[in-house]
């Protein structure tokens, strides 16, 4: 028994737990007819049931799945597995239908029907259902209520509403301007500028993935692997002092995790060049700032040339520069995840002067 | 050819009761027409009902099923009517200040029977923000953001902005250690705005010669907290923010949504 819950703690390690969903992930785009079949929709949910439900006879897993404002996030885990793969397997169906040549699921229950019966029934039904839901819910489930406000107790460790966990979790990487504001403002106006960049005419109104591979790849990386399982990992697994701590473990505060991150500065003047730290802070981040002007100047460029170059000419330079930074943007965060993961990088320009760390 | 007989059926109490009941001008004057059986009434219900004409009177089967739609923009919807419905009754009980917020908290849960409105509220905002998330990833996979949809996809995503500070201010209302420390948290990453935030890259540019125009008591995080730290001045502007200001804006946007899915052309479908 122990040996399995110390496996699953393993794989719960944030390394670990990122490297599996984005090979999950991986996995999943490329061998989509494998992924969609009902074999594999129910095999995975059937786990999930007998993970979570098996857990919870461990006393540590049952203190954290079982806190009552943790339950709707073992509900998400369950309902965005459940429509990835759904809105995939149409998605599937669909291209399979293309390939023969016959028109999409949606082209052929064109004709109108109704509204009433037809969709005000099926509306009633689905709200009585959610009524049930909450109201079962909200009986067994009893709100929570701690002790009273108290500014001079603070909790370990204290945590954001599970929606914005994911934010939270971006704190281990990036300061609180990236994290807390920058980002989570270009994941807005990311989310606005979708229907303005993606100029892809077909796969409107009907599921398909083979017309849209590169849009549906980008999206569900962005909102199912960054975003959703940066939510249960903070939820989960992050314990007191932000420590990482496996499902079943217990949340000891004096556990201590060797913390020696290095800047890009120091790697480079300390061990690198061998002088001491110039006192210049322009000169001492030369190389950060340069870094950073490649990957947002000159990559994109690079890119448009090279792989990207269809891209280019198809979207033109506006909607294309827009598109790449904001893409750049996004995988900024598992680069930055990798880089500490590798060198134990902490940031790549430190210019504590102007409270300015990347 | 042989004549075909009419047997008139033997009306029972019951359909007497009904025969009766809608033929009375009572009746009459609230549903305007027979029960929606023939095409006709279909129409008229449809047309004639305040909420129901929010639909169209026909639409394409593919946009009905389930399948297609998850049902998840309907239902996000729904939830949040009944958090408006359980929401104003938390309110004849909750007062916004230090002195009462959590008692109010404490005496719902131990005074009012039946009192599961403050679950019922609490449970349905999480779940809201999920069938919101979930409608946006259904919206996404179909493809039903490009035009001429263009403009309500970014309708729905500040009504996605909104949906998350109403939950935001929501969370701090009950006072208690969850409360306070969830909003610290996430409310001192506002130090951290550039330019406007105390902590943040930039700020010390904004000066007047020797004189700070941002510092820790005029910055993002004043303005969101009314002081220098979660107290009562940002209760009473999460109090205000929570039960007035986000859900007002929130409607608006939802009319405007529902409005132009149908000025869209209804829900999208293969051309
Ligand atoms: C407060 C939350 C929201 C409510 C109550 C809501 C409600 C609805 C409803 C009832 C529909 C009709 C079709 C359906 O149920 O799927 C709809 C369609 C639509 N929604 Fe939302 N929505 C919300 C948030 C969003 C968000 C976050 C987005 C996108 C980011 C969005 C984008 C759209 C679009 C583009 C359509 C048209 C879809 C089509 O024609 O197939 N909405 N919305």
């Amino acid at each position: 028994m122990d040996a399995i819950k110390d496996f699953f703690n393993f794989f719960a390690d944030p390394r670990v737990f990122f490297l599996l969903t984005l090979t999950g992930f991986i996995l999943m785009i490329w061998r989509r007819d494998v992924f969609t079949t009902p074999r594999v929709g129910y095999g995975l949910q059937v786990f999930l049931v007998l993970f979570f439900g098996l857990g919870l006879f461990d006393e540590n897993f049952r203190l954290i799945v079982a806190k009552p404002d943790n339950v709707p996030i073992v509900g998400l885990v369950f309902l965005l597995l459940f429509f990835t793969w759904y809105s995939m397997r149409q998605a599937v169906l669909n291209d399979r239908r293309l390939d023969r040549g016959e028109p999409v699921e949606e082209k052929v229950e064109e004709d109108r029907v109704w509204v009433w019966p037809d969709l005000v029934y099926t509306e009633l039904i689905c709200l009585v259902l959610c009524s049930v839901v909450l109201i079962v819910w909200s009986i067994v489930l009893k709100a929570p209520l701690e002790q009273p406000a108290n500014a001079a107790a603070t909790p370990n460790p204290s945590k954001a509403p599970w929606y914005f966990l994911g934010l939270q979790e971006m704190l281990v990487y990036f300061d609180p301007w990236l994290a807390g504001v920058v980002l989570p403002t270009l994941i807005i106006v990311g989310l606005m500028a979708i229907p303005y960049i993606d100029t892809n005419p077909k796969g409107s109104g009907y599921y398909t993935f083979k017309e849209r591979k590169a849009e549906i790849s980008i999206f569900i990386f962005g909102f199912v692997v960054l975003w959703a399982s940066l939510i249960v990992l903070g939820t989960f697994l992050r314990g007191p002092n932000w420590n990482f701590f496996g499902p079943f473990e217990y949340w000891d505060i004096h556990k201590l995790e060797a913390l020696t991150n290095v800047n890009l500065s120091e790697y480079i003047w300390l061990q690198g060049v061998g002088v001491g730290l110039p006192s210049n802070w322009f000169v001492r981040e030369f190389f950060g700032i340069v870094l950073l002007l490649l990957y947002i100047v000159a990559l994109p460029v690079i890119l448009a040339r090279g792989v990207l170059k269809t891209y280019y000419e198809k979207l033109g330079p506006p909607r294309y520069c827009v598109g790449i930074f904001l893409f750049l943007m996004m995988l900024s965060l598992p680069m930055k995840m990798l880089a500490r993961w590798l060198f134990n990088l902490k940031y790549i320009v430190a210019i504590p002067e102007f409270f300015f760390n990347i | 050819m042989t004549e075909t007989k009419t047997v008139i059926p033997r009306e029972g109490p019951l359909e007497r009761s009904w025969n009766w009941l809608t033929e009375t001008q009572i009746w009459k004057s609230i549903f305007r027409h027979n029960a929606p059986i023939t095409d006709r009434n279909r129409v008229l219900v449809v047309l004639s009902n305040v909420f129901l004409h929010l639909h169209p009177v026909r639409l394409r089967k593919s946009g009905v099923r389930l399948r297609y739609t998850w049902c998840m923009g309907g239902l996000s919807f729904f939830l949040f009517l009944s958090l408006t419905f359980t929401g104003v009754l938390l309110m004849f009980y909750y007062r916004p200040t230090l002195e009462y917020a959590y008692t109010d908290i404490v005496g719902l849960r131990e005074h009012v029977p039946l009192g599961i409105m403050r679950e019922m509220h609490r449970w349905g905002a999480h779940a809201m923000v999920i069938t919101v998330w979930l409608h946006m990833f259904r919206v996404f996979m179909t493809g039903s953001y490009k035009p001429p949809r263009e403009f309500n996809w970014n309708v729905g995503v500040i009504m996605l902005v909104l949906t998350l500070l109403l939950s935001f201010t929501g969370y701090l209302l009950p006072w208690d250690q969850l409360a306070i420390w969830a909003i610290t948290v996430g409310s001192n990453m506002a130090r951290a705005t550039p330019f406007l935030g105390s902590e943040g890259p930039g700020a010390s540019l904004l000066a007047l010669g020797d004189v700070k125009l941002i510092h820790a008591a005029a910055d993002a995080r004043f303005a969101l907290l009314g002081g220098t730290f979660v107290g009562e001045g940002a209760l009473l502007r999460f109090y205000v923010l929570h039960c007035v200001g986000l859900p007002l804006i929130i409607a608006v946007l939802m009319a405007v949504h529902f409005w132009r899915v149908r000025k869209d052309g209804g829900i999208s479908g293969p051309v």
